[in-house]
């Protein structure tokens, strides 16, 4: 091969598989170059690869314990500001124009410390940002993002969700990115993080004891998405007959409450009190009531529904490859997907091991969140505060752990490559540039990240420029860099 | 957002126009040669309708809300609207265009959702539909999506979302563009210019996107001086994208509809009366409805606007100097295409029995009818479209009339 095609191939090994070369001393453009699949592949030999630890992560039950603790603070704060309102109350009842000469202080709760949701939010960014600058290739955290928006939780649900949104992914999502499919969904839809951000932690089986006893009744929130969303794909062949069927036979799955009374507080539970009793009929098939079983079982099974594999290949390719990615590639992985029974080690095999996913012209664009990554891995500049990236992910439309719907951030080149997200790419860009352009030098990041594989015309634009900040700013901004 | 790619050719011949399908025939509605604008403010986190329009006639209100209940008279008294409601003093520019019947309130009413919960709430107030969950298509992109198609209208982009990402109400198949206020410094036009060349030569896309961009940025900042807000100022940050909106409506082949989104009106803890943290943000409003009647100029008078919220709050002040999460509210209306100079509402009183739940505004009147009826008279659509796509399962709540002049 000539040193262009090989350079090619380690643009796609870099880029479409993974988050872009690291810049200084790293050599992974050549390291790319020498061996582009066996590059790619190198992060997949152990699982543990994808696990995410720290001394500031936390566990998913220690933060609902802790946010347990503030509301706790903030209802006595209310009980006693009301206490203190009611006493000076008869001043404050006049209702005529004349103030009173010395009103009485309003009644000011101490604030709780709120922030404490925000700061674990932020640790946990921050160490997957770090995360991300830590790989040759990345494309093990790639595999982690792809499958974090498909189960995508939004920290707008409220604290709850938002305190626990990176605890989410590291606990259902990175244990399963190089595992099994069926276990994924089991670990998903039996999260706290899950089941309050989709309500099934307050859906109550109409005919169950609690049904009976309240007026609250059955939520299908989780149910539907579990079939149109995570599994079976809105085509997948199910009716709202299946939806009610499937949100009835996970009726119970809870969150456990501050009082502990079904185990820890802030870990899943199986309510006994809350679940329909009684066999349900889904897909045509019948469970009978086993309690938490019979949806252990329904999910199993989903996961390993032929809809499921199509509906899993599809999106996978069109991720990784293109937005109308090769029929021929869905094929291949519709059937190791349904061969390997949902192994996503071998469906990651099978995808880098595909010719097509190599010679495909590199037409997707990097998502808001790879683009960040991918300039602060250009400079090799790890953040030591996630701030700036979480503000510019805001301002690109693609806040981190919140998209606009339980469909995730969109996946597609119309998405992202909108007049307004590369007004404001731009101008992210002029920022980056502007800290760092004369840190760097422009040529030399550019051959870092492409190398060979650059255009006459994207180095001689780099060339021309009027200073290394401008420079800069077209290196991250040019064909090579936004697109993978 | 879609990303409209022409060839090469195309992009040359369109040139400096501000849309690249700027070919396509303005939107003129009908045979009376009217292009009507349509604006939708929504206020995210529940305004308290009770406090921004008060029935300060009502002989139970001034006890529910005791020190923070507007009034006639005092320092700053509430601006009289009719012999029963009166507007917060913090909107002058509203009580003006509401004497020159170029605004209307329409009081005790919310959507169709009764529970308490924003994220519902709001996917309920922008999706359309009767029920929370369904957050694929937003009422305001299927109206766009319904506009007679005869007189082709609404081929591309002809609604603008304001904001980093596109609003619920917006989501869906008619494509839309977007525009946000930089809140960074812009890059130096010779870098743009770069950029664009480079582009030009190795990627059309991606040149027909920016060009785009940039084209939309210099109309929106046009005359528009700073688009940057002075350090936490509310009433300017909330000036500043609807001057652009505004100036982006106005342009001969902008969109027509527009559909921006304002926080912070979750007034739990010192919502503060006259002065303080909601007159602030309903100051802000005032300003955002005024850029829209400046920026339009003469467009204004085929224009409305409509701002929105949730749900409303409870009719009594909780514990801390706030209000809690409650249910019937108001619905402001201004442009000069309104009948206005009215304030709509079937009132249902504020003693505890009529209370809703004992303890919020009863919604008398269903916000669906509100949009449903200035759809049907100010852009002509049907009955049956409204109350089958644009808000399904709603064809037992009719379309108000008389709306619009």
């Amino acid at each position: 091969m000539t040193a262009s095609i090989n350079a090619q191939m380690a643009l796609v090994a870099l880029n479409r598989f993974g988050l872009g070369a690291r810049g200084g001393n790293s050599g992974d453009l050549a390291n790319a170059a020498a061996d582009p699949r066996g590059f790619v592949k190198a992060e997949l030999a152990s699982p543990r690869t994808a696990l995410l630890e720290g001394p500031n992560l936390r566990p998913t039950e220690d933060l609902f314990a802790e946010l347990y603790g503030l509301l706790r603070q903030r209802r006595e704060a209310l009980a006693q500001a009301k206490q203190i309102a009611n006493q000076t109350a008869p001043n404050t009842q006049a209702s005529d124009a004349s103030p009173s000469p010395t009103p009485p202080a309003s009644p000011q709760p101490p604030r709780p410390n709120v922030n404490i949701v925000q700061d674990r939010f932020q640790a946990d960014a921050l160490a997957r940002i770090q995360r991300a600058h830590a790989p040759a290739c990345g494309f093990v955290e790639r595999l982690v993002g792809f499958w974090s928006n498909h189960f995508c939780i939004s920290a707008i649900k409220g604290p709850g969700v938002r305190i626990t949104a990176g605890a989410f992914e590291r606990e259902a999502i990175r244990p399963h990115v190089l595992g099994s499919f069926a276990d994924m969904v089991k670990a998903v839809e039996q999260h706290p993080t899950m089941l309050a951000y989709l309500d099934n932690a307050v859906s109550v089986g109409p005919n169950s004891r609690a049904g009976q006893n309240r007026r609250r009744g059955l939520n299908e929130n989780l149910a539907r998405e579990t079939l149109e969303l995570h599994t079976l794909g809105v085509d997948g062949g199910y009716t709202q007959a299946d939806v009610t069927a499937l949100a009835r036979i996970i009726t119970g799955w809870t969150i456990v409450g501050p009082p502990g009374q079904l185990g820890r507080p802030g870990t899943f539970a199986f309510n006994k009190n809350a679940h329909e009793p009684g066999p349900q009929v889904l897909l045509g098939k019948t469970y009978a009531d086993e309690g938490v079983v019979q949806g252990e079982k329904a999910l199993n099974d989903l996961a390993r529904h032929p809809s499921a594999a199509r509906f899993i290949a599809t999106k996978f390719a069109r991720h990784f490859v293109a937005d109308q990615p090769p029929p021929a590639l869905v094929e291949k992985l519709t059937k190791v997907f349904r061969d390997s029974d949902g192994n996503l080690k071998a469906l990651s095999l099978a995808l880098i091991d595909d010719d097509t996913a190599w010679s495909a012209p590199l037409t997707k664009m990097r998502s808001p969140y790879d683009f960040i990554i991918a300039a602060s891995r250009m400079v090799a500049r790890g953040p030591g505060q996630p701030q700036r990236y979480l503000g510019s992910l805001r301002l690109m439309g693609a806040p981190l752990w919140q998209p606009p719907g339980p469909n995730g951030f969109a996946d597609t080149n119309a998405a992202w490559a909108t007049p307004n997200g590369m007004k404001t790419r731009l101008d992210i860009a002029g920022q980056i540039a502007k800290r760092l352009g004369n840190l760097t030098d422009p040529e030399e990041a550019l051959d870092a990240v492409a190398g060979e594989a650059a255009s006459a015309e994207t180095r001689q634009a780099i060339g021309r420029a009027e200073s290394r900040e401008q420079a800069m700013a077209l290196v991250v901004m040019s064909p090579e860099f936004q697109r993978r | 957002m879609t990303l409209h790619t022409p060839s090469r050719r195309q992009l040359l011949v369109t040139g400096g126009a501000l849309f690249a399908w700027s070919y396509l025939p303005r939107f003129a509605h009908a045979a009376d040669g009217r292009d009507p604008r349509f604006v939708v403010m929504i206020l995210r986190g529940a305004l308290d309708g009770l406090a921004a329009v008060a029935p300060i006639s009502d002989p139970a209100y001034q006890a529910l809300h005791g020190q923070q209940a507007l009034s006639a008279s005092g320092d700053k008294p509430a601006l009289p609207l009719d012999n029963f409601f009166a507007l917060h003093p913090a909107m002058p520019n509203f009580a003006r265009l509401y004497g020159l019947r170029q605004a209307a309130v329409v009081h005790a009413t919310t959507t169709a959702y009764r529970q308490r919960s924003h994220f519902d709430g709001q996917d309920v107030l922008e999706s359309g539909y009767r029920l929370p969950g369904k957050t694929d298509s937003g009422w305001l992109n299927r109206a766009l999506e319904q506009l007679p198609k005869g007189e082709r209208i609404a081929v591309k982009g002809k609604g603008l979302a304001v904001g980093a990402s596109t609003p619920l109400i917006l989501r869906g198949g008619a494509s839309v563009t977007g525009w946000a206020p930089s809140t960074l410094p812009a890059v130096q036009d010779d870098l743009e210019q770069r950029l664009l060349a480079l582009y030009r030569e190795r990627d059309s896309g991606l040149a027909s996107a920016l060009e785009q961009g940039v084209a939309i940025e210099k109309v929106a900042q046009r005359e528009a001086g700073s688009m940057r807000p002075v350090g936490g100022n509310v009433i300017e940050a909330m000036r500043i994208p609807a001057r652009g909106a505004a100036k982006l409506i106005a342009a001969n082949d902008g969109p027509r509809f527009a559909a921006l989104a304002f926080d912070g009106w979750d007034t739990h803890v010192n919502e503060g009366g006259t002065t303080g943290r909601l007159a602030q943000l309903l100051a802000g409003l005032d300003g955002a409805i005024e850029e829209f009647e400046k920026g339009l100029g003469d467009s204004w008078k085929n224009t409305v606007v409509a701002v929105v919220t949730e749900f409303g709050r409870t009719a009594r002040i909780n514990g801390t100097a706030g209000t809690d999460h409650g249910t019937g509210t108001v619905a402001f209306l201004a442009g000069g295409a309104l009948n206005g100079g009215r304030v709509i509402a079937d009132w249902p009183g504020l003693r505890d029995a009529d209370l809703f739940e004992g303890r919020d505004l009863k919604a008398t009147t269903d916000l669906r009818g509100v949009m449903k009826g200035l759809l049907a008279d100010h852009l002509g659509l049907g009955a049956t479209v409204l109350g089958e796509r644009v808000f399904p399962e709603s064809q037992d709540v009719k379309p108000m009339k008389g709306l619009i002049v």
